[in-house]
Parts: C-alpha cells; structure tokens; sequence
C-alpha cells in the first residue's frame, strides 16, 4: 500500500470533482471517504490505475451524498452532464487548493488544518493526534474551514506568501502523533515548488531542507535541546544540505531576494561549517541585516544581535541587544548567553534562571535550567 | 495555535462580584449554571477549539514516597489549603486575545439571582513540547 501515492494524488481528485461540478467542500468530503475505502481495499487487491480508482470512488460517494441531500434537481443535472473519465487533470488544480486552503479568510489553525488535509491528503483523525486535540474538535475547524471558503471560486490563483505562511507553520509543528509535519511540510513545499516558479517558494524549500537536515543531532537520545555549537555535525544529513544548498542558489541567482531565500542563506552557511568555530558570523550577519531590510521583525534583530555577539564580541552583541525591549521572547536567553561569553557568570546565571521561567517551550525551559545549574556549580567551583 | 488552561478556584482566586457560595443558590440556578458550562463547552467544540474540560472534587489526599519497600505515605485533605483547584477547561486557540475572550465569557456563567459571577478564572499558557527550528 503505498500512502506516498495516496496522498499525492489526493489534491488531484479533488480537482477532478470540482471540475465536474462538485463543490469544494462536497468534492473533499467525498474523495476523504475515498480514501479510507483505499486504505481498506488496495492492500489485497490494488487498483493497476489509482487515480482512476480514487475518481470513480470518489465520484460515487458524492453522487450518493448528494442524492442523500435534498438538492434531487441538482443530483440529475449533474449525472446528465457527468463527462467521461476526463484527462489527468494538472498541476494547476493542485496548485488552485493551496491557494484556496491557505485563503486570507481563513484562521492560521483552520488554513493549517484544510491544507494538511485536502493537500496532504491525511486522515481527520492523523491531524488531530498530530496537534493533540480531540478528533472531533479537528472535524469541527475543517468543517468551519470549508464553509467559509465556500464561497471562493478556484479559478484564479492567490497570493504565494499566504501559501508559504501556512506551510511554514505546519514545518514549525514539528512532528507529534504518527505524522512527521516536518516531512509533510518539505512533501507540499516541494509539490508546489515543482508548480510555481517563485524564488521564494524555493527559498522555503531550500530553508525546510537545511534545518531537517539537522533535525536528528538537535535532540539528545533523552529529549533534551542540543545547541547548534554542541551539535556532532557527522549527524547531519549532507544529502539534504547540498539539495537545500543548491535550490537555494538557483533561487537567489534570480535576484529577487525574499523573506524565507535570505534565512535559508542563515541556514545555508551553518550548514557549511565544518565546526562551529568555523562559522562565518560576519555573513551571517550580513544576512540578518538584509532580513532587518525585508522585515524589520524585533524576531529577526534579536537573532542578528546573536551574530553580532559571535561576529564582533559579546559586548558588541549586548550593545546590539540592549536597542530591543526585553519583553521580547527569548531576549533574556540571548542576554545570558552574551553575559556568559562575557565572562559576568553571576549575572549569567541569574539570565538562564529567569529565561528558564519564561521559556515557551519544555525543551526550552529544561535546558536553560541547566545552563543555570552549570554556571551556578562553576561558580561555587 | 496554543493551548491554554482555564483553572477555575474553589478558593485561592480574588473574590468573584457575585460571590455567593453554590449552596446557597436556588436548585433552578445550579441547574443554570452547568447548562452555561456545558453549552461553552459544545459551542468550542462546534468551533474546533475545544480540547478537554474536567471539574474535581474539592477533597484530595497528598501522597509521597517513603522510602524502598514501604508504601506511599498519604495524608490530609488539609482543610486549611489555600489554593483547590476546581476543574478546568483546555482550548486550543490562533491567539492569547482569543484565549482571554473565552475565559472572560466562561467567567460570565450565571450564579445567585441568575447573574454572571464574575468569578476569577486564571489563564496558563501550556509549554509548546517542541522547539522552534530557529536557532
């Protein structure tokens, strides 16, 4: 049973429905109880043509869903009219859902949750353990979801930046439940990179591709957090670093620098280095200049203050930081940071006590307990 | 996406503006009151931001470890304990504004005389169990 091909062929039927008249919402519902029917059927008995298994499936479902509805006059217009098994249909449906699944109208949970499932082709229930909440809170937001793009016709494309938002967002989640989102995210962002020529679509794809392949030497065997300069970088996956590398090059050989191309150039000369020592800050904060350039985020400064500290010093990192707010995230792990490259251990050890508390995440919090505790065990030597 | 925990007080919060104890109601404004409760909890599920919702008992025991080879020691309930915990409800939400909404709607549950209490619900982000690839 090949779930690969399952899921990637899911956008596609969708758009099959949808051009034979199908509305969104009806099509996806329709193609999901496909789906289900695949995964019980094909392991004995595979289809020689899936797609046009998943079709015919999928068509049938609907005409009984619609026929179960009270909409009867609809139901025969749409049986008179229904086409022969039409041609594959092409990149372009696809392409048409990641645009309709990421609508500006949609919540970031809801665009997430549609996305993962009429684009990703996952279960209800998958998404649900994936985000850790109950099944049928998920059903309940993908329902909202279809509902309020209704209304949105497929046939023009949207804007690529709210696409790339939401894939963004799904990388981010990591991976929980029985679904890897890092791996899911790279899958879609690279389905749609193969559609759209957009250097910032390959941007993401190159940044994607450049943090995954560090993803197995960023956790200790016991969950704990190992830092980018503890990292054992003959872990690191070299494939996906010289693919990440050269979608990356490629993109900024055009010349339309964005957003996600310049924090992927981050990523890019980290993954470079063959030590940490040998890393090359003062790219690196040439980079995070740029990025202050496209974004001006206090997210992004507070990274180049980081740089900064590595590029020229710890006190041209603090003089860098001291210009944000500390209410900022995680600018107290980075002043602690600074403080203890600084040599000011008391006041170091102190930051890590406090950034612990503030942590956002566990992985975070336990970590930076520790750095507290080292420091504080060096000092009463 | 963040979860969030409503924590509601038997006692330990700042004192609700409808602060009459439960018993003291009439049976058709307890009765009221969980409609209120179980309607916010079926209205979150209808909008997908629903992820659990349990009350507790007011008595509780402490338990420790005592040592290899002897069984846990158990003591109280501590009439004199400051902070018991009632119940709470998780919700999975886009935003710490919709978060604060949610509680303040849940803090509008009628009480005595079929008015909002008012009561204090406390809100605790949860720690994310992944971190962020921004390194």
């Amino acid at each position: 049973m090949d779930e690969a091909l399952l899921r990637s062929l899911t956008p596609q039927v969708i758009a099959v429905l949808v051009r034979r008249g199908a509305g969104f919402a009806a099509a996806e519902d329709a193609v999901q109880d496909a789906l289900v029917e695949a995964v019980r059927v094909w392991p004995a008995d595979p289809p020689r043509d899936p797609k046009g298994w998943l079709v015919t499936v999928a068509w049938r479902r609907f005409l009984d869903a619609t026929r179960a509805d009270a909409a009867r006059r609809r139901r025969e217009d749409l049986i008179d009219e229904e086409p022969a098994p039409g041609p594959a249909a092409g990149v372009d449906d696809t392409l048409q859902l990641y645009f309709l699944c990421a609508h500006p109208s949609l919540s970031a949970s809801s665009a997430v949750a549609l996305t993962l499932r009429a684009v990703g082709g996952l279960t209800t229930r998958q998404i649900a353990r994936a985000y850790l909440v109950p099944e049928a809170t998920m059903a309940q937001r993908i329902s909202r979801a279809k509902r309020t793009v209704s209304a949105v016709r497929l046939d023009r494309p949207g804007d690529v930046a709210t696409v790339l938002r939401v894939l963004y967002l799904v990388f981010n989640e990591g991976y929980s439940g029985d679904v890897d989102l890092a791996a899911e995210a790279i899958r879609l962002t690279r389905q749609l990179a193969a559609g759209v020529d957009h250097p910032e679509v390959a941007g993401l794809l190159a940044l994607m591709l450049l943090h995954h392949a560090r993803r197995a030497s960023r956790t200790a065997p016991d969950g704990s957090l190992v830092p980018l300069a503890e990292q054992d970088r003959t872990r690191w996956d070299t494939a996906a670093i010289a693919e990440g590398v050269a979608v990356l090059q490629a993109a900024l050989a055009r010349d339309r620098l964005g957003e996600f191309q310049a924090q992927a150039a981050v990523a890019a000369l980290h993954a470079d280095a063959p030590t940490a020592a040998e890393t090359d800050w003062v790219q690196i904060v040439e980079w995070y200049d740029e990025l202050t350039r496209l974004t001006d985020s206090p997210v992004v400064r507070l990274n180049r203050a980081v740089a900064v500290g590595e590029a020229d010093g710890p006190r041209a990192g603090l003089a860098a930081l001291a210009e944000l707010h500390d209410s900022l995230p995680r600018h107290t792990a980075v002043a602690a940071y600074l403080h203890e490259r600084d040599g000011d251990l008391a006041t170091a050890a102190g930051l890590y006590a406090e950034a612990a508390r503030k942590a956002p995440t566990l992985a975070e919090r336990d970590h930076l307990t520790r750095q507290a505790a080292r420091l504080n065990t060096l000092r009463r030597g | 996406m963040a979860k969030y925990l409503l924590l509601k007080h038997y006692r330990g919060a700042p004192a609700a503006v409808n602060d009459v104890p439960m018993d003291q109601w009439t049976p058709e404004e307890v009765t009221d009151h969980i409609q209120y409760m179980d309607d916010f909890a079926k209205r979150l599920e209808k909008t997908g931001e629903f992820v659990d919702g349990q009350a507790l008992s007011p008595e509780g025991t402490f338990v420790r470890y005592d040592g290899e080879g002897r069984p846990p020691v158990t003591d109280g309930p501590f009439a004199e304990t400051k902070d018991l915990i009632a119940g709470w409800m998780v919700i999975d939400v886009d935003t710490y504004e919709r978060a604060v909404e949610l509680a303040g709607e849940l803090s509008a549950a009628p009480g005595s005389g079929g008015k909002p209490i008012h009561e204090w619900l406390e809100l605790r982000p949860f720690l994310g169990d992944h971190p962020t690839v921004t390194e």
